[in-house]
C-alpha cells in the first residue's frame, strides 16, 4: 500500500452535496414507482368500464317491430260480452299471426310460417291482452301495435349477427334475413330505449328479461343487512371499546371478530342455510334470509371499523364530558359517538358494498333460483344483481350476453349511488375538533 | 380545633405518616389549622377547607406515584401545585375529582374529603362529585359545538335549569363570570372550537363554572397560549377566587406566585412543602423547594 495519490480531504458541505444527486434519484425513482402503479390501476378501471359498457350499452336499448293488427271478435270474444274475463283469456296469438301472415302473403308453408312467427317476441300476445283489456272497444278493429321482437332478430338489429357468414352458422337464417330487411324497408322495425329491462322480472327469453326483481330483491336484501348489522355492530364495537374490561375474554372476542371478517363467504351461506333455514325454518329464497347470511357477514368489518373510528375520537373530548360529569352513558352518546358516526358510517358502507357485491353465501340460502315475479315483500323469493349476473352470464342465447353487462352496469351504479350517499352522510356529520 | 375532616385517628383508611421529616405546621401562625403530624414542611391545613386529603396514595401499577399526601384546600383561595415534570402534582389534582377512576390500573388509597365527606366512599356519586369539582384542562376541550351548547351542557345534564330562559340565564352569566360574554355574546351558535386558544380556555372555565361547583381544579390550562391569554386567565382565575375554590397545577412559578395564596411543592410524588406563597418563594424551608424555585432543577 502506497499513498501516491493524495487523499481530497472533504469538506462536510462537499460531502452532503456528494449525497445530493443520489438522493434526488432516489426520490425521483419512488415517485415514479408510485405514479405507476396509479396509472397501471387507473388503466385497468378503464379498461373494465370500456369492455362492459361497450358490450352493455345495446342492453338499454331493444328492437320493436310495428304489426297492424285486426283484433277479430270472433276470435277473441266470440260470446261478445266484453266481459274482462273472457278478454283475459283470449288467443291473442291469432291476430298477431294473422297480423304477420298479412304482412308477408307470399310466405307459405309449416315450417316458413314458423320462422315468420318467430320474429316476434313472445311477449308479444301480452301487449295486444293489454291493449285490449284497457280499451275492450277496439275488438273488431284494427290498431297499428309496436311488440318486442325475438332476441335473434334484436341483435340482427343492433348488428351483433354477421351476415357474411354462412347460413349454417348465423343463428338467423336467410329467409328470416329477407323478412327482417323487408320489414325494415318498410320502417316497420324500430330500436328504442328498453324501459322493460328496468320494470320486468327475469325471462328465458332474453327480450323480456329484466334487472327489475334481482334490483328490488337487492334493495330487500341490503335493507335487512344494515337494519340487523349497523345497530348491532356499533353496538358491539360502543361496547367492547368504551365500556368492557381489557381482559382474557374481550382479547379473545377481538381476536375471533378480526377472524370473522376473514372467513370466505361462503361458509356465512352456509352457516345461515344450517341456522336460519333448517334449524329455525325460515323460507328459502327470501330477502329476509338473504338479509341475515349477509349481515354475519358484514358485521366484522362494520365492527372493527366502527372500534377504529371510536379510537380515534380524542380522549380530551372524553376528559371533557367526565369533567363536566356526565356519566359514561352520557358521555359516549353526546360526545364520543356523534364524532365517531363519520367512520362508522364509512365501515357500514364498505361492509354493505361487499355484500352488494356477494353471490356465493346466497347461493347457499337458495337466492340462486330463477324467479320471474318481482318481490313484494322479505319472504318473497327473490334473487340479488350478482346472482342475477352469474345465471345470465351462463345463459346461452346471444342475447344475454349484453344483459349480463347491462345489469353489471346497474350494479356499479347502485354501487356508486351508495358511495355518494356515504361521502354526503360523512361530510354532514364530520365535526373537526 | 373543630373541623369536619376526619383526624388520623378516627380515618380508619388514614395510612400512618412515616414522618421523615417530622416538622408540624403550628409553626406558621397566619394560617392555623390543626396539627397534623406530616413529613411535609409547613403549613397543610387550613381552617375551615373545602377539601381534604390525607395519607393519600396513588399507583399505577406497581409505580408509586403518589405518597403519603396531606393537605388542605381553602375556600376562597387560591392553591398552586408545583414541580417538576413527572412529580405527581396532576396525578393528585385528578385524584380530588375521581378523574383517575377512568384510568385502569389506578389505585388510590387514603382519605380524600369534600365538605366533610369522602369522595371515594362507596356511596359517593361520582357524576355528583365532578359536578361539584369541577375541572378545567391542560389543552382547551370545547366539545364540537356550538358556544351556547358547551356552556349549557352541564347545566342540561344535571338538570339544573327549568326553563329555556333559565338556561339563557345560567349560559349568559357563566360566559361573563368567564370574561367571554362581549367577546361571543353575538355569535353564541357559532362553534366553541372556532374560537382563539385563550377563549376556548375560557369556553372550558365558562362551561365548568356553568354547573356552580364549589372547587375548580385547572391543570396547567396556560400551558397552550400565548403570554395575553395566560393573563386574561390569570386575572379570570383571580375573579373567579371570590367564589370558587381554585387548585391549579402550573410549572410555570411565577404564575403561581402571581395567581395563588398558597403554594405546594410537590418532588417524585412527595408533598415536600406547604405554605403561603409568598413565603414559599421568598424563604423556602426545605432544600428541595429552594433548589426548585432557585432553578438548580426542574
Amino acid at each position: 500500500m502506497t499513498d501516491a495519490t493524495p487523499v481530497p480531504v472533504l469538506t462536510s458541505r462537499e460531502k452532503v452535496a456528494a449525497t445530493l444527486k443520489r438522493r434526488y434519484r432516489a426520490e425521483l425513482r419512488f415517485r415514479a414507482y408510485g405514479l405507476s402503479a396509479v396509472l397501471i390501476g387507473i388503466m385497468c378501471v378503464v379498461f373494465l368500464f370500456w369492455t362492459i359498457i361497450q358490450k352493455g350499452y345495446t342492453a338499454f336499448e331493444q328492437t320493436y317491430i310495428q304489426l297492424d293488427v285486426a283484433y277479430s271478435a270472433e276470435d277473441l270474444d266470440p260470446a261478445g260480452r266484453r266481459a274482462p274475463d273472457d278478454l283475459q283469456a283470449a288467443n291473442y296469438q291469432l291476430p298477431v299471426r294473422a297480423a304477420l301472415r298479412a304482412a308477408f302473403p307470399d310466405v307459405q308453408g309449416r315450417s316458413e310460417l314458423k320462422k315468420l312467427y318467430g320474429l316476434v317476441s313472445g311477449a308479444a300476445e301480452q301487449t295486444l291482452r293489454d291493449r285490449v283489456l284497457a280499451n275492450p272497444r277496439l275488438i273488431g278493429q284494427r290498431d297499428s301495435v309496436w311488440v318486442l321482437a325475438d332476441d335473434r332478430v334484436d341483435m340482427l338489429a343492433k348488428g351483433k349477427i354477421d351476415r357474411s357468414l354462412p347460413e349454417s352458422d348465423r343463428a338467423i337464417d336467410d329467409m328470416e334475413l329477407r323478412l327482417f330487411d323487408a320489414l325494415k324497408a318498410g320502417r316497420h322495425v324500430e330500436v328504442r330505449f328498453n324501459s322493460p329491462f328496468f320494470t320486468s322480472g327475469d325471462s328465458r327469453e332474453p327480450e323480456q328479461a329484466g334487472v327489475l326483481g334481482a334490483l328490488v330483491g337487492t334493495l330487500l336484501t341490503l335493507l335487512v343487512t344494515l337494519v340487523i348489522s349497523f345497530p348491532i355492530g356499533v353496538a358491539a364495537a360502543v361496547y367492547l371499546e368504551e365500556f368492557a374490561r381489557r381482559n382474557r375474554l374481550t382479547d379473545l372476542i377481538e381476536v375471533n371478530i378480526n377472524n370473522l371478517a376473514a372467513v370466505p363467504s361462503i361458509v356465512f351461506g352456509l352457516l345461515g342455510l344450517a341456522m336460519f333455514i333448517q334449524f329455525f325454518g325460515l323460507p328459502r329464497s327470501a330477502p329476509l334470509v338473504g338479509g341475515l347470511v349477509l349481515s354475519l357477514m358484514t358485521l366484522p368489518t362494520i365492527i372493527i371499523a366502527s372500534r377504529s373510528a371510536l379510537k380515534a375520537v380524542p380522549p380530551s373530548i372524553r376528559e371533557a364530558a367526565f369533567g363536566m360529569g356526565a356519566s359514561k352513558v352520557q358521555t359516549v352518546m353526546h360526545h364520543v359517538l356523534p364524532l365517531a358516526m363519520p367512520g362508522m358510517l364509512t365501515g357500514a358502507i364498505i361492509g354493505m358494498a361487499r355484500a352488494l357485491g356477494e353471490s356465493a353465501p346466497l347461493l347457499m340460502i337458495g337466492m340462486v333460483a330463477f324467479i320471474v315475479d318481482v318481490p313484494k315483500g322479505l319472504t318473497d323469493p327473490a334473487t340479488v344483481l350478482p346472482v342475477q349476473i352469474f345465471l345470465w352470464a351462463t345463459s346461452p342465447e346471444r342475447a344475454f350476453v349484453e344483459r349480463t353487462s347491462g345489469a353489471i352496469m346497474v350494479l356499479l351504479a347502485f354501487l356508486l349511488l351508495m358511495n355518494a350517499v356515504a361521502v354526503f352522510l360523512r361530510s354532514r356529520f364530520e365535526r373537526r375538533w | 380545633m373543630s373541623t369536619p375532616i376526619a383526624t388520623p385517628s378516627d380515618a380508619p383508611r388514614f395510612a400512618p405518616s412515616r414522618g421523615r421529616v417530622s416538622v408540624s405546621g403550628a409553626a406558621d401562625e397566619s394560617l392555623p389549622g390543626e396539627h397534623l403530624e406530616t413529613k411535609t414542611v409547613g403549613q397543610v391545613t387550613v381552617v375551615d377547607p373545602v377539601m381534604g386529603a390525607r395519607g393519600v396514595n396513588v399507583h399505577y401499577g406497581t409505580k408509586h406515584a403518589i405518597k403519603d399526601v396531606n393537605i388542605d384546600v381553602a375556600k376562597n383561595a387560591v392553591i398552586a401545585f408545583i414541580g417538576p415534570s413527572g412529580c405527581g402534582k396532576s396525578t393528585f389534582l385528578r385524584c380530588l375529582n375521581r378523574m383517575n377512576d377512568t384510568i385502569e390500573g389506578a389505585k388510590v388509597t387514603g382519605l380524600i374529603t369534600l365538605d366533610g365527606r369522602d369522595i371515594y366512599e362507596r356511596r359517593q356519586d361520582v357524576v355528583q362529585l365532578r359536578a361539584q369539582v369541577g375541572m378545567v384542562f391542560q389543552k382547551p376541550n370545547p366539545f364540537p359545538k356550538s358556544i351556547y351548547e358547551n356552556v349549557a351542557y352541564g347545566p342540561r345534564i344535571h338538570g339544573l335549569a327549568a326553563t329555556r330562559a333559565d338556561l339563557d340565564e345560567i349560559v349568559q352569566t357563566s360566559l361573563q363570570k368567564a370574561g367571554l360574554w362581549e367577546e361571543v355574546k353575538d355569535r353564541l351558535d357559532h362553534p366553541g372550537t372556532g374560537l382563539s386558544g385563550g377563549q376556548q380556555q375560557r369556553l372550558c372555565i365558562a362551561r365548568a363554572i356553568a354547573v356552580d361547583p364549589e372547587v375548580i381544579l385547572m391543570d396547567e390550562p396556560c400551558s397552550a397560549l400565548d403570554p395575553i391569554a395566560t393573563a386574561k386567565i390569570e386575572d379570570l382565575i383571580d375573579e373567579l377566587r371570590q367564589n370558587y375554590a381554585i387548585v391549579i397545577v402550573t410549572h410555570n412559578m411565577q404564575q403561581a406566585a402571581r395567581v395563588s395564596q398558597r403554594t405546594a411543592y410537590f418532588h417524585l410524588g412527595d408533598l415536600i412543602e406547604v405554605g403561603p406563597t409568598d413565603q414559599i418563594f421568598t424563604n423556602p424551608r426545605h432544600k428541595l423547594t429552594e433548589d426548585y424555585i432557585t432553578g438548580r432543577f426542574g
